[in-house]
């Protein structure tokens, strides 16, 4: 809660610092100031809090636990920001500010007890997102992605309302904790039906927000116009948040309707990795490559809550808390260094990358950890991410999924080795000077690559936390 | 603690080589792998033979899954051990010698692959072996791939996407005996991935079956046996002759080795059920290795071929499931590992002199050349088996464990030796023999820094053929264990 309160008075002292003009001042307090929010939401582990709000909020483990995956996300990310500052950027103090706001909707999501709340937190995230899409104004391709998400955004936002309503009708509440006892013990059998479609489209509408197949077909455009520092910020933060939301919806009130939401899911999760793998797996350019390749991350993360079988707690749960947050860290590492090179080279496909291993060995390192992780090889978080949910899955005897799992991240070797190839095979354009990298970015990229394995070589610290 | 600064010492260098340049580089680089092999030797001198691993390492690694650190060493990882450390300083010894770019990430990249064999070949626990299993992949691929010929970028892809698809099958296959066991003592985890709980699992005869190949799909990729060999002859003749080494001197090894440790105690019944057509796929590697040998005109090529069907040889002893074959296959480890080493060198020598390998530019050799043509003929000997050498006894042993489990199989297996002699001795007429060519007054013979890793090669050679006993004897009782596992 200390988290929501110092993130939104922040986010409007953002705004006023604004009308200083003195972008230096920004980027280093917004980093310290997400530190501080960081650390009041630590001091919230273990500790035990009455619900907030009549129980629209609870901050219990599992909500401190995502939550620090999202801030320390954004912690990481905003030195890429950068750029912003040494343009001159005039409207840096509200990007910060809307990405402050979009934290505050993603706690909110992380959090919520009950569906309004979600439905609050997925809003205020959102339309912070949408603006932040066009953020680019002089880019065509920016504004075609705000108008492309804001619409299909909007579009999911009404299924979804829509599915709260039907399922309030059916139940008579917005209270996860009620909901769950309404679903096992309905009071009317005849309102079954409007029950089952209202699920349906709340799956629909959170499955667009964290671009499952079939709802992910937005996601390549509009990661691809969004400018690079908020397309990382919006595969990594909104997915996080948004399956932290999806498994509390399908665990805590949708437990008892397992015989419907389970074939449901199982069919999402077996499109979403294969649409996402093939799909990156045909691109030129490396950040649509990252684009699918974040869609097929959000097929592994569907297995998690097809193996958590409605419960909130346990092995599936820890396993999409770490798989979050080896995904979160390598997909910032990945964007960060995609975006100094880009910036630079004015190229985002493969080739951009050539001959990067020469001239910037570092950013070539960097991206070379983040690569693995996302392919899952051993060493790094992403081997042991894939590895906990895996393991769950074939725990509860789904292995069907888990080979076709398996099979998919075989494709996905493919294209993660594609920016590797460019990187350390391919020699680099003649003229190519170096990327010029500050201090506090190298800084970054260091700590994230070191996290990396730290996560592959030791990852008990953070395994079977929830 | 003799296993982990085992284990870490590369490691350690490898890092410690990121942040130097040049003869430092050289220096700290050899400096680190000679200490290892000293290590490696305190240690086998340390070690007592028996059936059991000694110089135990245990620590809780992920306690919540049950997941140890263990590493330890028994006889056989022993000798992997020895050979691995025995080998690198060689390998970075012959790489000094060439002119390419970015030395110290080169030679960073041989002693992180070290960590990674050394961790494969101690390894007690199934995640952690496939941790390192897929360690040792990293750095041969950049090695492979950055430093590579011309058709570098396909052929390294398709090596690493081969490999890997192999050992997921192999992690699919250990997830499922992983679930299969109870909790260890005194853990809280619901399972354990020690090699010992695999061991003590009991599997119907079916479940085997399929984990029998789920398993061995790693190992037979890695070796590797027809018909999974493709990758094989173009990554070793693409990559640069120090990686080629290691893929072919050390990460060979890692197959069978895989196979003797993670496979045959671990199903035996479905080894039993799968021991005829794997025997048979590896004789035909061996045929198959050698014929395409014969008609090839590289003798980078010809010398993969070659390792191609040999290595079919050691599977087919290791699968015959005698504890003569066995031994054998440990030998010839050793013996093969030498051999290719030294073969690879000498042909990376005279194409380094002459710039090129192909073998119809070559002849007229020897008459420049003696000291080159001495150690060229004793590797090739070996390899060819002759009396005296390793590749000799480890060859003996392996078509006499063949031979117990079924004659006829041996008696085709025994065609290695023959053909080896004609396609390897036709290379050496063509090449350092024969009609004078445009390099035969011009070639250097070798000199001091290149002796130095040719005499120790041969050496070994000679003692491996004469004195086989002194590592035969500290492998049979871990051959035995595990051929006591297999029985039961």
């Amino acid at each position: 809660m200390t988290s929501i309160i110092l993130l939104s008075v922040f986010g409007i002292l953002n705004l006023f610092l604004g009308f200083l003009r003195s972008n230096k001042v920004l980027l280093p307090g917004a980093m310290l100031l997400l530190l501080a929010v960081f650390g009041a939401n630590y001091a919230d582990w273990n500790v035990a809090h009455e619900p907030y709000f009549n129980h629209m909020l609870v901050v219990d483990n599992y909500t401190v636990a995502f939550t620090g995956i999202v801030l320390l996300t954004t912690i990481v990310l905003l030195p890429f920001s950068r750029s912003y500052v040494t343009a001159g950027e005039p409207n840096l103090a509200e990007y910060y500010a809307l990405l402050l706001f979009a934290l505050v909707g993603a706690i909110m999501m992380i959090g919520y007890d009950h569906l309004l709340m979600l439905f609050v937190g997925i809003e205020i995230l959102s339309i912070s997102m949408y603006v932040l899409a066009g953020s680019s104004k002089r880019d065509s391709r920016s504004n075609e992605a705000a108008l492309k998400y804001f619409l299909m955004g909007a579009f999911a936002t009404g299924i979804l309302l829509f599915g709260i309503a039907l399922l309030y009708g059916a139940t008579g509440t917005f209270a996860l904790s009620q909901l769950g006892a309404a679903v096992a013990a309905p009071a009317n059998a005849s309102l079954q039906p409007m029950l089952y479609i209202g699920i349906l489209m709340m799956i629909i509408g959170i499955g667009f927000k964290v671009s499952a197949a079939p709802f992910h077909f937005w996601t390549p455009d509009v990661y691809e116009g969004t400018p690079t520092f908020f397309t990382a910020f919006m595969s990594t933060v909104v997915k996080t948040a948004g399956f932290a939301a999806f498994l509390k919806l399908l665990a805590v009130a949708l437990p008892a309707a397992q015989g419907f939401w389970m074939p449901t899911i199982q069919a999402m999760c077996a499109l979403t990795l294969l649409l996402g793998n093939v799909g990156a797996a045909a691109q030129t350019s490396t950040k649509r490559m990252l684009s699918y390749s974040s869609v097929s991350h959000a097929g592994y993360l569907l297995i998690g809550l097809v193996a958590s079988k409605g419960i909130l707690r346990g092995e599936a749960a820890s396993a999409i808390f770490f798989y979050s947050l080896a995904y979160s860290i390598a997909t910032v590492a990945a964007f960060g260094v995609l975006k100094l090179v880009s910036d630079h080279r004015q190229n985002d496909s493969y080739n951009g990358l050539n001959g990067l291993g020469r001239t910037n060995p570092l950013l070539a390192f960097v991206m070379t950890v983040a690569m693995l992780s996302l392919a899952g090889i051993p060493l790094t978080g992403g081997f042991f991410g894939k590895f906990f949910l895996l393991a769950a899955a074939v725990g509860q005897g789904y292995i069907g999924l888990v080979v076709f799992a398996v099979i998919m991240s075989m494709v996905g070797l493919y294209y993660y080795l594609r920016p590797l190839i460019a990187m350390y095979l391919r020699p680099a354009e003649a003229d190519a000077t170096p990327v010029p990298v500050d201090g506090i970015q190298s800084a970054t990229l260091v700590v994230l690559a070191l996290l990396t394995i730290l996560l592959g070589v030791a990852p008990g610290f953070l395994s079977g936390l929830l | 603690m003799l296993t982990a600064v085992l284990l870490f010492l590369p490691l350690a260098a490898a890092l410690l080589l990121l942040l130097t340049k040049g003869a430092t580089a050289r220096a700290l680089a050899l400096g680190a792998s000679i200490i290892e092999f000293g290590l490696a030797v305190y240690t086998a001198f340390a070690f007592k033979s028996s059936g059991s691993a000694s110089f135990n390492l245990n620590y809780s690694w992920i306690p919540s899954a049950g997941i140890n650190f263990h590493l330890g060493l028994d006889g056989l990882s022993l000798l992997l051990v020895l050979l691995t450390t025995f080998l690198v300083p060689l390998i970075l010894l012959s790489a000094f010698k060439r002119d390419f770019d970015n030395p110290s990430a080169f030679y960073a990249l041989v002693l992180f692959m070290q960590t990674g064999l050394l961790g494969v070949f101690t390894s007690l626990d199934a995640f952690l072996f496939y941790f390192f299993w897929e360690v040792a992949l990293i750095p041969i691929y950049f090695l492979a791939g950055a430093w590579g010929g011309e058709r570098r970028v396909a052929i390294t892809l398709k090596f690493f996407l081969y490999t890997v698809v192999g050992s997921l099958l192999m992690l699919a296959g250990f997830v499922y005996l992983y679930l299969q066991t109870g909790p260890a003592a005194g853990s809280l985890a619901a399972h354990s991935s020690e090699l010992s709980a695999f061991y003590s699992l009991k599997l119907s005869a079916a479940e085997q079956s399929w984990l029998f190949w789920l398993i061995f799909a790693a190992f037979a990729v890695k070796m590797p046996i027809f018909p999974f060999h493709t990758w094989q002859p173009d990554t070793y003749t693409e990559a640069p002759a120090p990686a080629t080494m290691l893929l072919s001197g050390i990460m060979l090894k890692m197959g069978i080795y895989g196979t003797m440790r993670w496979l045959l105690p671990v199903v035996p019944l479905g080894v039993s059920q799968w021991q005829k057509p794997v025997i048979i796929l590896s004789v035909i590697g061996i045929i198959y290795g050698a014929i395409i040998a014969i008609r090839q005109r590289d003798v980078k090529r010809l010398i993969a071929y070659s390792s191609l069907s040999h290595v079919g040889l050691m599977a087919a002893g290791v699968f015959s499931l005698t504890q003569i074959g066995l031994q054998g296959a440990v030998v010839q480890m050793l013996a093969h590992g030498v051999n290719v080493v030294g073969m690879f060198f000498i042909a990376d020598a005279i194409e380094r002199r002459t710039g090129t390998r192909y073998i119809p530019d070559l002849g007229g050799l020897t008459r420049r050349t003696p000291v080159l043509t001495v150690c060229f003929l004793v590797m090739l000997l070996s390899t060819v088996a002759l009396p005296l050498t390793g590749g000799f006894v480890g060859e003996l042993l392996l078509l006499a464990g063949v031979y117990q489990y079924n004659a006829w199989v041996g008696a085709v297996a025994g065609l290695t030796i023959i053909f080896s002699a004609v396609y390897l001795l036709r290379m050496f007429q063509r090449v350092m023999l024969g009609p004078d060519s445009s390099f035969s007054e011009t070639i250097t013979d070798l000199i001091g820094g290149e002796l130095l890793i040719l005499v120790p090669l041969i050496a070994l050679v000679f003692w491996i053929g004469l004195f086989p006993n002194s590592f035969l004897h500290l492998s049979e009782p871990a051959v035995t264990n595990i051929l006591a596992l297999v029985g039961r």
